[in-house]
Parts: C-alpha cells; structure tokens; sequence
C-alpha cells in the first residue's frame, strides 16, 4: 500500500463515526484488560486510562473533540439507561436500606454539605477565580445535576464536567484506601462515601468491590444529586461573602 | 435483551417528562430510576432479562464516563493557569467527603448495632 492511499484512507475514516466509537470500545477493553492484569489495583482506573490514551491520540491525529464526540455520542447515550437500571441492585438491596433510613439520611447530609462547600471555600481561599470556585462547589455530583447547579450560580457547565470527571476518577482510585485507614470497613460506609462524593464513577468502582457496595453507592449518588441539587442554590450565597 | 432495554429507555423518557412537566432539578434518568424502583417494588423484583441487561450494562460504567471525560482535552488552558488552586480544593474536599459521609455512615450504624445487642 503506498502512503498517498493510507493518507487517503485515514482522511476518510477519520471523518466517519465509526473509526472514533470503535477506538473508544478498543482502548475501553485494553483499559480493563490492563485492569485486570494489575490485579484490579485502584490506580489502573479503566476511566483515568481510557480518557488519557484517547487525549493522546487526539491530540497526536488533530482531531478536534467535536468529531471524536460524533462518534462516542453512542457510547455517550448509554449512561441515560444504565443510570435507569442502577434500581435493580437498589431493589436488590431494599431490606438492607430502608433499615438503615435515619443514618443514611444524616450521613447525607453531613457528606454532602462538607464536599460541596470545602470545595468553594479552599478554592476561594486560594485565590481560584469566582467561576472556577462556584464551578468547583457540585463536583461530587452527577455530571447533568453539576452542570445545571454551577450554571445556575454563575459558574462555567462545561468546566464543571471536567471537575466532576477528575473528582470520580481521584475518588475511585483512592477513596477505599483513605476510609480503611480510618477504619471504615464495612460495605455500606464504603459505598455510601463513594457513590457521595465521587458519584458515577465511584459507584462503578464500588461495583468493582461487591454488588452491595455498589447499591449503596448508587443511592448515594442519586440522593446526593437531589440533595445538592435543593440545597446548593441558597446555601452558596450565604457563604459566598464570608469568603471575599 | 431488547425488551429489558427498551423498559430501561421507557423509564429514562418518563423520567424526561416528569422532569420538564414539573421543572425538577434533578437528571431525566436519575427520576428514571426512581419510577423504576417503585416499579419493581411494586412487581416484587426484575425479570431475568432486566436483571441480566441491567448487570451487563452496569458492569461496564466505566465505559459510559469516557466520551465525557475525554473533554478534559478542551480545558487545559483554564486547568494549567489554576491548577495549584484546584487541584488542592478538589483533593482536599473530596477527601473530606469522603470521610465525613463514611465516618458519619459507620458511626452511626456501629452505635445502633451495639444498642441492639444489649
């Protein structure tokens, strides 16, 4: 083959959907294959590895995110459903929730204030700029959730995402090491701290550790998302002058 | 499959509606997966194939955050010049997260089982 027909084939490939949803499904499986192959070890994030080597080869072929995206959008429409189907392992779990109502509740409540507020606060203390700190404040929660609330306080939505992305990865590589150290061992805290501060991304890295750690995740995600979502709006400007 | 799949994507689109209907804050799925779970409650648990689909697709999450976070890639400018800043304050606050939902969580649920062996 000579090189002005692989030229030829790659600017027509390049420019198709196919060639970018295949890529992501590819590297997505050398991701876990090296996963596994690293005994599961939290580093090996399938996500962190994934995303880095995609950023790579984007930026090595000058492909602009926009046409990756045409073609990962298909991969991209899969989190509606399987963010759906997290109530089958909630289902799954129900006894065992409902038991503990009164103490999720609060541990909610607790976790979630702390997150979101030391978040604004550190990053304003250390002379962030005011969109970058507000849109700092939701990062815990669940992409869609995080956005609308840093829009709605005057924060940047897209930067927001890239926020809530790096807080899932860091959350899912370290959050069960730090909480053991603290001697929280049980399925239930583990779950719960995860899903609640690092939302998706924790709750498939607590479904890496047991089907029960990943409900209790799950829930935390979604009450975490309703949570923020009620309270952030009113409670952010009651700290934002504290901190000017 | 394809029957679990499209009462998965049912339930997202009546999530959808309920949410632009009463203009809530939270995610079209995330009610989706409210409407599902009293949906199996009330049918006192899934069917094999919603139970199989719903663990194939759950077992790869990871997968769907990529597209996503991919876009990394659009912000390096802002992420370099603020990078000390955030960086500390997205550690730091997840860490301390982390730990006061954990702690919270163990603490309390260590105290009631202690109450209920006595």
């Amino acid at each position: 083959m000579t090189p002005e027909s692989m030229t030829e084939i790659w600017v027509y490939l390049s420019a198709q959907p196919l060639l970018w949803l295949t890529l992501t499904l590819a590297v997505y499986l050398l991701a876990l294959a090296l996963h596994r192959k690293a005994k599961g070890h939290p580093v090996i994030n399938p996500v962190l590895v994934s995303v880095s080597i995609l950023v790579i080869l984007l930026l090595v072929t000058g492909t602009p995110y926009q046409r990756y995206f045409d073609g990962a959008q298909f991969v991209h429409f899969l989190l509606g459903p399987t963010t759906v189907a997290l109530a089958v392992p909630l289902h799954a779990q129900l006894k065992r929730l409902l038991a503990m109502g009164g103490p999720l509740l609060i541990a909610l409540v607790v976790g979630s204030l702390t997150a979101a507020l030391s978040a604004y606060a550190i990053g304003a203390l250390l002379g962030a700029s005011t969109p970058t700190v507000i849109s700092l404040a939701p990062k815990s929660v669940t992409t869609p959730i995080a956005m609308g609330v840093a829009e709605r306080l005057g924060g940047l939505a897209s930067l927001t995402a890239v926020f809530v992305i790096l807080t899932g990865i860091f959350g899912a590589i370290f959050a069960d090491g730090i909480l053991r150290r603290l001697g929280v061992k049980d399925d239930a805290s583990i779950g719960f701290a995860l899903g609640l501060a690092s939302h998706g991304i924790g709750t498939a890295r607590a479904f890496q550790l047991s089907e029960q750690t990943g409900a209790f995740a799950a829930l935390a995600m979604g009450l975490n998302g309703l949570f923020t979502a009620i309270a952030l709006p009113w409670l952010l400007p009651l700290l934002a002058p504290l901190l000017r | 499959m394809i029957a679990a799949f499209a009462l998965l994507l049912t339930f997202q689109l009546a999530g959808e509606a309920l949410r632009v209907a009463l203009h809530l804050p939270v995610p079209g799925p995330v009610i989706g997966m409210g409407l599902l779970l009293v949906y199996l409650i009330a049918r006192r648990g899934p069917s094999e194939s919603l139970r199989t689909t719903s663990g194939n697709l759950l077992q790869n999450l990871s997968l769907m955050f990529i597209p996503a976070g991919t876009g990394v890639m659009l912000h390096g400018a802002r992420l370099f010049d603020e990078a000390g800043p955030i960086l500390v304050a997205l550690v730091a606050s997840t860490v301390l997260g982390l730990a006061a939902t954990g702690l919270t969580l163990h603490f309390l649920t260590r105290k009631g089982k202690q109450e209920g062996s006595r």
